[in-house]
């Protein structure tokens, strides 16, 4: 008993180290976005006289009235939801071709992965040159410009610039959907190969015996199967796409009327560049708590599986 | 299986994976030719086209702007990746071989702050390094990424030792071995993968990362991404020292990608939470 | 055996590492830290020059150019405001005269007043007086500006407003008329590269002055003008008319993209502080053969100005290196080491106009006439809240073109930061 004792005193000193260190950066900090989220800090002379004058909740209220906040969680809705959709189906398909290890798979799987390996600052700089749309009809640019090379001028638009919208989705959104997915489709299609190389290949065999189509297979036996790690996929892009500030900072800023705006890029004007401390620590506590909602779950439940 | 499918479908499934592959390669094909060619060549309106004759002048360009950032980034991801390797291992170590009470509980919210946004810290985190002294600096940027890589490499390392089995080190025990010889001698050894995979993810990582980046950093100490945006937001540089720029940033990850492909693969699943 | 070799390795790496950091820290007998964000085009080889300049007067000074690049100073100023709050200010440091310096660094008490050493040094009344009240607080200077800017200016190809029969306008409505006259003739009116969204901003504020005047513009950051009165929304109505005019893609754009449309012959006007003029003499361009300006219309008589300034910190390590750094950029040598390179002109009076090209000497003669009011786009009239507060508002304005919707956050967003 004593020895036991001993032992769990040098685990815990042993961690120690990470232990202190998480607990202030960590909880410590949140806490203390919290703190100021709360106090009147949106000028630099009350931040400056560290005024404790408690708000309340006065800066999330007015921060849920503001029109650029909305559009910033109809941006993230969206974003979020059309970016999950066409990783899923694009990394599916790719990974259900590439598991029957076609000739030259293994260099295709390989491709498909690489923009993993990229950060979103080099992703950004490259896509806004491509969909930087010109000036249209007769100076397009980027993609635009390719398309009028190869005679198909209807498909030319106005891209990220494109001030449009359609049930609260800023169509300039697309373009930088396309840019995320490129980068993680990828990532799907890795994570459902590995489970479909798992899968008991007579258990297939047994269903096209019976006489299963193709279709059937996949929505009767794979996807159920692939159900845990598909939805692994979506919470870790979910989290991406709540994360997305560098893509978006280095490809479109916040663009016209915020079109392209994501909350993380509001929170990093707001902090570093306007001095609106308080309204900065509000959105990203929001974020916080969109991420909690997400993941809190989603732990619990795998921790009760082991 | 390959052999029971038609004609027709290889054909359809090989057009698909074409054109995805092209999907993939448009960024990087612009990429490449655009910084390949020369200052006089570079044109809105051949952006599309091949250079006509290869020139490295952008590359010249781009690398004298941006290498003393590629050594910032160097300076910072090799220790950050290290220490946050190592002690990720011990507390890996510690959490699935010697737990105690509360471990479990204390493993959940050590994982938590792999979860959240880091704007929900950033703040109180720049006003606290400023306070002790490291704002602005390398050691200050190494010390923010070993700390939040803490939760994911902790991760990595509790997910493969867990796969030790405990029999080993019950019997370590009675051998006399302690918590500390157990480590060295038995799991250290066997740890030699994890380890590559753990460098890879983080190493790619911190690389990669620009929020920390971009709010820590002053000129002196700004890594390569940082650089990177500042080069391509002033558009008095010319396309082919940006993309050229852009290559420089990228290179390193994508050869630990082309070198270490399988590892890599290997932590972007650890890294996702066990499916 | 591995493991003590990478943690050996490690820890050779972080002690080579603090040595390199705490070396350039170590404090030398004599230095200065200069900080600024002037990295890049001329401005980084004039600062060199001063620099140049400084270590002949004082060899023994060593300087420490502290600069952070990015975002056009955005980035340096969130660095400065950290160390300014930590209480590890640079000895002197690069800020916009006005708003940027007054109400965050001068208000909350973290600067020394300087006025005595102007009058020291004897260099007071050489300075455009207006100029210098916009750094002063409670009746005491607070910073030297070396140089200026203007931001209500507009330049235009000279070839492309030929070519179309189009005079250089006299005021807002034969602005406009000649705007839709080159809309017809297929080339973009005037172009615009808002992504960085100030570029906007910087053209209301030009439309402010041209309806309220330089009295009723000054007066909405004193206090002697309401932010509702008329002369704003009608200012809001003059952008909004103008903004149907320029190019669609204005929003994924630099200024400097903007300018190039300009200097390409694709478009006949643009909006765009003085910066653009040395911009555009490195595309090739020569002041007065290719291209003319005048200010915006209506605004004449009235310098927008946006001044770099530098000060000294309240508790800076060398207070006395400091101040031989700001009388060597007070000095009317240090001025015109500068501003020639720089592109812009001095904030002393009594400056070399040989050396200053055809634009500069013309900016040099309104600059001692004009009645000179901030820039709002670039710090100088209201605090930064306000400023991005503004910004969001022309943003969001551009598209929806509600007038009154802006009119009225326009207020809003006034009774927040400024009164």
């Amino acid at each position: 008993m004593k020895r036991k004792h001993k032992e769990s005193l040098t685990s815990i000193a042993i961690l120690s180290p990470s232990i202190i260190t998480l607990a202030i950066f960590v909880y410590g900090f949140i806490s203390r976005s919290v703190q100021i989220s709360m106090l009147d800090w949106d000028t630099f002379a009350n931040f400056m006289r560290k005024a404790k004058d408690y708000v309340g909740l006065e800066n999330y209220i007015s921060l849920f009235t503001e029109s650029r906040f909305q559009t910033d969680l109809w941006n993230t809705l969206y974003f979020t939801l059309f970016f999950i959709i066409g990783c899923l189906a694009i990394g599916i398909l790719l990974s259900l071709i590439l598991n029957n290890k076609p000739r030259g798979g293994y260099f295709f799987q390989n491709l498909y992965l690489f923009p993993m390996a990229i950060s979103f600052v080099v992703t950004g700089t490259v896509w806004r040159w491509i969909f930087a749309p010109g000036r249209l009809p007769n100076n397009p640019r980027g993609i635009n410009l390719l398309f009028e090379q190869l005679g198909l001028q209807n498909l030319q638009w106005g891209w990220f610039t494109s001030t449009n919208s359609f049930l609260g989705f800023n169509v300039a959104l697309i373009a930088v959907i396309i840019a995320a997915i490129w980068q993680y489709s990828g990532y799907t299609m890795a994570m459902w190969l590995a489970g479909l190389r798992g899968i008991d290949q007579q258990l297939i065999e047994a269903a096209r015996i019976d006489g299963a189509s193709k279709w059937q297979i996949f929505t009767k036996i794979l996807f159920p199967i692939q159900k845990p790690i598909t939805l692994s996929a979506i919470i870790v892009l979910a989290h991406v796409s709540l994360k997305a500030f560098a893509l978006i900072y280095a490809m479109t800023g916040s663009g016209p009327n915020n079109v392209t705006d994501i909350p993380a890029v509001y929170m990093f004007e707001a902090t570093f560049r306007s001095n609106r401390y308080s309204t900065g620590s509000a959105i990203a506590i929001v974020l916080l708590m969109m991420v909690g909602l997400l993941i809190i779950p989603y732990l619990v439940n795998s921790f009760k599986e082991e | 299986m390959d052999d029971k499918m038609t004609t027709q479908e290889k054909i359809t499934r090989y057009a698909v994976l074409i054109v995805f592959a092209i999907f993939f390669l448009i960024p990087m094909y612009v990429l490449i030719s655009t910084s390949l060619k020369s200052f006089s060549e570079v044109s809105i309106n051949t952006m599309w086209q091949l250079p006509s004759s290869i020139s490295i002048e952008g590359f010249k360009e781009a690398f004298a702007k941006l290498a003393p950032n590629v050594l910032n980034s160097f300076y910072l991801v090799i220790p950050a990746t290290l220490f946050s390797a190592i002690l990720g291992s011990l507390n890996g170590y510690v959490l699935s071989h010697w737990k105690f009470k509360g471990s479990d509980t204390l493993f959940a919210l050590i994982l938590f702050g792999m979860f959240i946004p880091y704007q929900s810290i950033l703040f109180p985190l720049v006003q606290f390094m400023q306070t002790i002294g490291l704002y602005g600096s390398i050691p200050g940027l190494i010390l923010v990424h070993v700390v939040y890589g803490l939760p994911i490499t902790t991760l990595m390392f509790r997910n493969y030792y867990q796969d030790v089995p405990d029999a080993l080190t019950e019997a370590a025990k009675v051998d006399g071995a302690n918590i500390f010889s157990i480590y060295r001698h038995i799991f250290f050894p066997i740890s030699i993968p994890s380890f590559v995979v753990v460098f890879i993810w983080q190493f790619t990582n911190i690389w990669n990362e620009f929020l920390f980046a971009v709010t820590l950093t002053d000129t002196q100490s700004q890594p390569i991404t940082v650089a990177l945006t500042n080069l391509a937001g002033s558009q008095v540089v010319e396309w082919n020292v940006q993309m050229s720029g852009a290559i420089i940033t990228a290179l390193p990850t994508l050869l630990v990608y082309i070198i270490f492909g399988r590892y890599f693969i290997k932590g972007m699943l650890a890294g996702s939470v066990k499916g | 055996m591995l493991f003590r070799k990478s943690m050996l390795l490690s820890i050779l790496l972080m002690v080579a590492l603090l040595f390199v950091s705490s070396f350039s820290a170590m404090a030398q007998n004599g230095e200065v830290e200069i900080f600024s964000w002037w990295t890049g085009g001329g401005e980084e080889e004039g600062l060199n020059a001063l620099i140049e300049l400084f270590n002949e007067n004082y060899p023994n000074v060593e300087v420490i150019n502290a600069t952070v690049a990015g975002g056009a100073g955005s980035n340096a100023k969130a660095v400065l405001k950290t160390r300014m709050v930590g209480g590890n200010p640079p000895d002197s440091f690069q800020v916009h005269g006005g708003a940027e310096l007054v109400n965050t660094y001068v208000e909350t008490g973290l600067m020394e007043p300087i006025t005595g050493l102007l009058e020291e040094w004897g260099v007071k009344d050489k300075f455009n007086q207006q100029i210098l009240e916009m750094s002063s607080y409670e009746g005491e200077y607070y910073s030297v500006p070396v140089n200026v800017h203007r931001s209500n200016i507009m330049f235009y190809n000279k070839a492309v407003l030929e070519e179309n029969n189009v005079e250089p306008p006299t005021d807002l409505a034969s602005f406009k008329e000649a705007l839709a006259k080159l809309d017809e003739a297929g080339v973009v009116p005037l172009s615009l590269g808002d992504t960085n969204k100030w570029p906007a901003t910087q053209i209301f504020e030009s439309l402010l002055v041209s309806t309220l005047g330089p009295d009723g513009y000054n007066g909405l950051w004193n206090g002697n003008t309401a932010a509702d009165d008329p002369a704003v929304r009608e200012a809001l109505v003059h952008f909004n008319d103008i903004m149907q005019y320029v190019n669609e893609d204005h929003s994924a754009l630099t200024w400097q993209d903007a300018t190039q449309i300009m200097h390409e012959g694709e478009a006949g006007f643009n909006i765009m502080g003085d910066w653009a003029e040395g911009y555009m003499k490195t595309l090739g361009w020569t002041p007065g053969e290719e291209f003319g300006w005048m200010p915006v219309p209506e605004s004449e008589g009235t310098f927008i100005v946006i001044t770099d300034t530098f000060g000294l910190p309240k508790g800076a390590p060398n207070p006395e290196n400091a101040k031989k750094w700001l009388k060597t950029i007070a000095s009317v040598e240090g001025q015109d080491t500068f501003n020639p390179i720089k592109g812009s002109i001095p904030a002393r009076l009594d400056a070399d106009k040989s050396k200053y090209d055809p634009y500069l000497t013309s900016a040099m003669e309104d600059f001692a006439e004009d009645t000179l009011s901030p820039s709002i786009a670039h710090g100088s009239a209201a605090p930064e809240g306000f400023i991005t507060a503004l910004n969001d508002t022309i943003n969001e304005f551009i598209t929806t073109g509600d007038v009154d919707e802006a009119f009225e956050n326009f207020q809003k967003n006034h009774e927040e930061y400024v009164q």
